[in-house]
């Protein structure tokens, strides 16, 4: 016996393209709220921090008077931390991904470390924090030195470097893989040759996010002991120092106008710092990619 | 080179010395004797892989893709391995260089012998099977690199020492792609069409100079005038090299193959010389499947 489909079709094509039609509309409006946002906080932002913003603002140790203010000791604070971090966490970072990925064997004691690691990236900062002043600076008796700081900042983002490298490690194709053990490779030489240049560009996302978010971290840094008040640049990796948000902070928190705006300014100095150091990773990148892709 | 007449006699098809042999070929040992008792005054030829009583799991022990599988390869012949999709065809081909091991959850028995060695003896090493016995991929998988880099990496991580011009134009010529790319050889590797990416692995594959080739589909993703080039390049290699190929095609297992195994649900259904058992099969299985009536 066979189906006897007798129903009609009733189109309602302009009922259905309305629909489409407010969504779209919907979608677009929660873009550009975002956006809107965003720009708002820049403008006031700029505008604020505008009078201000000079090289003499850069050049100047921080001041009781507004006038004479500046943030050098906090930037090179926080070159000093983003150079150090960048040195302990990348290694670290993709080394554990390249033996998660590629040598460690399937099993309980993996799934447990995936799990841990993703859970580490959720931790609080501030955890971080704690987890720094107990371990580096007083166990390890590195006191409130960049050193510790970098390190605490680096076990905040190796979690987030770590699941990015494998993202990027996994996403290289199969075959390229597999053509090169059929080649008599060794596991080191595939790795070496084949799967990290091609998992770079992925890589390198992953450090700029990471490091991003380093970047801004203060209440980490707090815990750790960095100063707010620094008159001298840091000479090597042990000396005390200060940083950028802190340097932010420290302003914002005092009731005078000018120490505000004086945030302000150091707040556009901190964005033109990551926007350089997103820039020159997104060049890197393109640059690998390039190679990737031949000419 | 003994891939003369003589050994059409020698290559143990099974149909004179066993005609109702279960796995369309007599143990080892009987085939060897009846090898030499049919050869007489021919000189025995040992075959280049000895497969014996092979089973193969998927998914921790799941699937039992390979189910008791011996047979025997010649040396500078072209085997075909045909059968329906999910057959088993391409796990045999990468159990002849260990290619599955790199597949987490699979399990081996069974013995296979390459030139009377055995390659998943405790001592031996992967790499060096992998060496010896190279591999050509169904999809054209060029590493992102040059031509020649392309060519030249396996002979370089395998620690060649001699004139690498020289071989990366040798390989090149054997694999009948040199006259198209010798004015580009470092132009990278992507902007070839698919049959020339193929015809590259293939070279690629020659480079380290390997005993056996595998071959898994090569040409199932071109169209037919880089096919033709493809086989035709896969009849002139089997003067210097063991060729073993998975094809789906029958009509290309006909026209390229010296001899044919016919597989189905993980076992071999039968072995004999291509002609023979495309023309004259034993079983009806095999019957069914080469004129079309089921796969």
């Amino acid at each position: 016996m066979e189906p006897s489909p007798n129903g009609t079709f009733e189109l309602r094509r302009s009922q259905r393209k309305r629909v489409g039609m407010i969504l779209a509309g919907v979608l677009f409006l929660a873009t550009i709220f975002g956006i809107v946002v965003l720009v708002a906080l820049l403008v006031d932002v700029i505008l604020t921090a505008a009078p201000w913003l000079d090289a003499q603002f850069v050049r100047s140790f921080p001041s009781r008077t507004p006038g004479e203010a500046g943030v050098w000791s906090a930037l090179m604070g926080t070159l000093w931390l983003m150079g150090l971090t960048a040195l302990i966490s990348v290694p670290l970072g993709v080394a554990s991904a390249v033996y998660l990925e590629e040598y460690a064997q399937d099993g309980w004691f993996l799934r447990l470390i995936r799990v841990n690691i993703a859970n580490l990236a959720g931790v609080p900062s501030v955890v971080y924090g704690i987890l720094g002043l107990a371990l580096f600076v007083r166990f390890v008796s590195l006191g409130s030195s960049l050193l510790a700081g970098a390190l605490t900042l680096s076990l905040l983002i190796l979690p987030i470097i770590i699941i990015s490298t494998q993202e990027a490690l996994r996403s290289v194709p199969s075959g390229v893989r597999e053509s090169a053990y059929a080649l008599g490779a060794t596991r080191w030489q595939v790795i070496q040759s084949h799967v990290l240049p091609m998992a770079a560009p992925g890589i390198m996302t992953g450090v700029i996010l990471a490091l991003s978010r380093a970047i801004g971290e203060t209440a980490p840094l707090i815990l750790v002991g960095a100063l707010t008040f620094v008159s001298f640049v840091p000479q090597g990796a042990l000396d005390q120092f200060t940083a950028l948000p802190i340097q932010i902070f420290n302003w914002a928190a005092r009731p005078q106008d000018e120490f505000r705006a004086l945030a302000a300014a150091a707040i556009v100095v901190l964005m033109m710092l990551l926007f350089t150091m997103n820039l020159t990773a997104i060049l890197l990148r393109n640059y690998f990619e390039e190679r990737r892709a031949g000419s | 080179m003994p891939a003369d007449e003589s050994t059409d006699d020698v290559s143990t098809s099974p149909a004179s010395a066993d005609p109702v042999s279960p796995n369309g070929r007599p143990d080892t040992s009987e085939a060897s004797g009846s090898r030499e008792d049919s050869s007489g005054d021919a000189p025995t030829v040992h075959p280049k892989l000895e497969i014996e009583d092979l089973h193969f799991w998927y998914d921790n022990g799941g699937t039992h893709a390979l189910q008791g599988i011996s047979m025997d390869v010649q040396p500078h012949r072209v085997t075909a391995l045909i059968g329906p999709s999910g057959c088993g065809k391409s796990t045999l081909l990468r159990c002849l260089n260990r290619m599955n091991e790199l597949i987490q959850g699979t399990t081996l028995e069974g013995t296979i012998l390459v030139d009377g060695q055995d390659i998943y003896a405790e001592d031996t090493d992967p790499v060096m099977v992998r060496r010896r016995v190279g591999m050509v991929f169904q999809k054209p998988n060029p590493f992102p690199k040059t031509i020649y880099k392309n060519v030249a990496w396996g002979a370089e991580i395998n620690g060649y020492t001699g004139d690498l011009d020289a071989l990366v134009e040798r390989s090149l010529r054997q694999a009948a792609l040199w006259d198209e790319v010798k004015d580009q050889l470092h132009s990278h590797a992507t902007n070839l069409s698919g049959g020339q990416q193929q015809r590259l692995c293939i070279a690629r594959t020659l480079a380290v100079q390997p005993d056996v080739v595998l071959m898994d589909e090569p040409a199932s993703a071109l169209d037919p005038i880089a096919t033709s080039k493809i086989e035709e390049t896969i009849t002139e290699l089997k003067e210097d090299y063991t060729i073993v190929i998975v094809t789906h095609n029958m009509q290309q297992a006909s026209r390229i193959s010296d001899e044919t195994a016919f597989l189905y649900m993980g076992r071999l259904i039968e072995m004999n010389p291509t002609d023979q058992l495309f023309t004259r099969p034993e079983k009806d299985r095999t019957e069914a499947y080469v004129t079309g009536r089921f796969g």
